[in-house]
């Protein structure tokens, strides 16, 4: 079964020097145990490629429902440097919501 | 003690609405007004402003703000705290008695909080056996020595508390920790102790979710957000605090937005690292031990916080030059909008190059298009495309290699691709960039210094 992302969950996104933070919170507890399983860091590293170039970090909170994602070497340099237009990383929440995951049932 | 207290948000960074802290003190009953001024790029602009004139280099909203919320204030006993004072906290308090004199308001006690400007004694510091290396690169200070523009080690919440102890009205500091804000009058009225590292990690926690005003009640929400009612009145939180450390996170009766679960969960997974790490001055809290329970009636109650004892360590955040950067756009229609504007970036990289100019970077991205999810953006058809922005940016060591390429942006209208507008506010000017440097100081080299002024 193909499940998208943004129908299970919601998150919020913001910067932490270079590195992005991009936090995932499922809706429920059922959703929380499909993020948990499939927002591995290969896969969110994957996901982000071209755009992420570090480490993906990766953390949970479940009682939050959540997941907490730091991606390195992300924002061009970091707040005041970068020259991107989202140079705060506001809006990778959304970009990772676009994932769709294959549960395989 | 009392039984509880309520501290309001009205500033989640400076720029906020100016009317919030307004309609915090005037729409429902608080006891704290706190406020939230300053980011890290917010110090370096105030040093440049006070080193123009030694009466600036605070958030110059404060005074106005004063004078329309300082006779409730002082007639509803609601103490102010806020980190507006920036690098100059004693001109801010000066600015606020002379609004209080005109206003008529006696009796007005003003707690300034010194001592996180460690510029002028970083020298001395570094003798003293402070690293204060890059914590992300690791990097020597020596690398940047010349550069810095300010240097400020993050206090937390009990400069606050002193300030509060010896009667203080309103509280200025300059650098303090979003998160200190929060937390003082909660240390302050309900007498928790330094060693009460779980109570302690409460009240910052409410900290965290008070600190960006709105996006804790509804502002900027990924979920349902298009069923938030009101977002024009949208009311800030409240944190209503008790002494055993849990809190109510509210708002105002009547104004629009939303507290609930989501929106507090998500404003707590923002910009955040390790949750079983957050490190502030005062603690290390623990964001896997949050317990939320959505009560309704935009009322979320927080509760069973943990956390550990503070660190040997002070943040600093210093800020230096890091040269110039301009962006330009322009804005090119369909029939090939997409396909324009990327001719139109491969003439501007070739002139730019013919002009022989140095840039340590540049950048083209496509608004309409891809600009913010990159890679990640769905693929279009040209034919689908009404029209796409072409943002032009570049940075560069050198004042003049920028200034240059401001030049090259209007000329693209008569000299590229067709049916091609929004050229308007003349060319793009070079603006400093400002880097900064976060590093750690043993807390022993510093000490915060508290100091009262009376109307």
């Amino acid at each position: 079964m193909k499940i998208k992302l943004i129908d299970i969950a919601h998150g919020r996104s913001g910067d932490k020097g270079d590195a992005a933070n991009v936090g995932i919170l499922a809706y429920d507890d059922n959703g929380y145990q499909i993020i948990k399983k499939y927002l591995t860091v290969d896969r969110v590293k994957k996901h982000f490629e071209g755009i992420c170039f570090g480490e993906v970090e990766r953390f949970e909170l479940p009682n939050l429902r959540a997941l907490n994602f730091l991606l390195n070497n992300t924002l061009g340099g970091g707040g005041t440097i970068s020259l991107k237009h989202d140079a705060q990383g506001k809006t990778l929440a959304a970009a990772l919501l676009r994932m769709e995951i294959d549960t395989g049932e | 003690m009392k039984e509880k207290i309520k501290v309001a948000s009205g500033q989640g960074f400076w720029g906020d609405l100016i009317d919030a802290p307004y309609h915090q003190v005037m729409k429902g009953e608080i006891d704290y007004l706190v406020m939230d001024y300053l980011a890290e790029v917010t110090m370096s602009i105030l040093q440049k402003q006070k080193n123009k004139n030694p009466k600036l280099g605070y958030a110059r909203d404060i005074p106005e703000l004063m004078r329309r919320i300082l006779p409730t204030c002082k007639e509803k006993n609601i103490k102010i705290i806020t980190n507006g004072g920036g690098v100059n906290p004693i001109a801010c308090a000066d600015a606020i008695i002379e609004i209080a004199k005109e206003l008529g308001i006696k009796n007005l006690k003003v707690g300034v909080v010194l001592g996180d400007d460690i510029k002028d004694s970083l020298d001395e510091m570094i003798s003293q056996g402070a690293e204060l290396n890059n914590m992300e690169t690791g990097d020597s200070i020596k690398t940047i020595k010349d550069k810095i523009l300010s240097a400020n080690v993050y206090f937390g919440a009990f400069p606050i508390v002193e300030a509060l102890k010896k009667g203080a009205d309103i509280v200025i500091t300059g650098r303090t920790t979003d998160t200190g804000l929060t937390l003082a009058p909660m240390i302050y009225e309900f007498g928790w102790e330094k060693n009460n590292y779980n109570l302690l990690s409460a009240g910052t926690i409410a900290g965290h979710i008070l600190e960006c005003g709105a996006q804790s009640s509804g502002g900027n929400f990924l979920g349902d957000w298009e069923s938030i009612e009101n977002f024009a009145e949208i009311g800030f939180p409240i944190a209503e605090a008790y002494p055993d450390g849990s809190v109510i996170i509210t708002k105002h009766q009547g104004t629009g937005g939303r507290v609930s679960f989501e929106t507090v969960a998500e404003q707590l997974l923002y910009e955040i690292g390790d949750p079983k790490n957050y490190i502030t001055p005062d603690c290390v809290a623990d964001f896997t031990s949050i317990k939320l329970e959505d009560m309704g009636n935009n009322r979320v109650k927080m509760f069973n916080v943990s956390g550990a004892k503070e660190t040997e360590f002070y943040k600093v955040s210093c800020s230096y030059s890091y040269g110039y950067a301009a962006s330009g756009s322009l804005t090119y229609s369909w029939p090939k909008a997409l396909t324009k504007a990327k001719a139109a970036e491969q003439i501007l990289r070739k002139r730019l190059e013919n002009l022989d100019l140095h840039f340590e970077e540049v950048r083209a991205e496509f608004i309409g298009y891809n600009a913010t999810h990159e890679t990640l953006a769905k693929k279009l058809n040209e034919d689908d495309i009404n029209e796409v922005m072409l943002r032009f940016s570049v940075r560069a060591a050198d004042f003049k290699s920028v200034e240059r390429f401001g030049k090259e942006i209007a000329p693209l209208i008569l000299t590229g691709p067709p049916a091609v507008t929004g050229f308007a506010g003349g060319r793009p000017k070079p603006s400093e960039v400002v880097a900064y440097w976060p590093a750690l100081i043993p807390k022993k080299l510093v000490t915060p210094l508290v100091k009262i002024i009376e109307a």
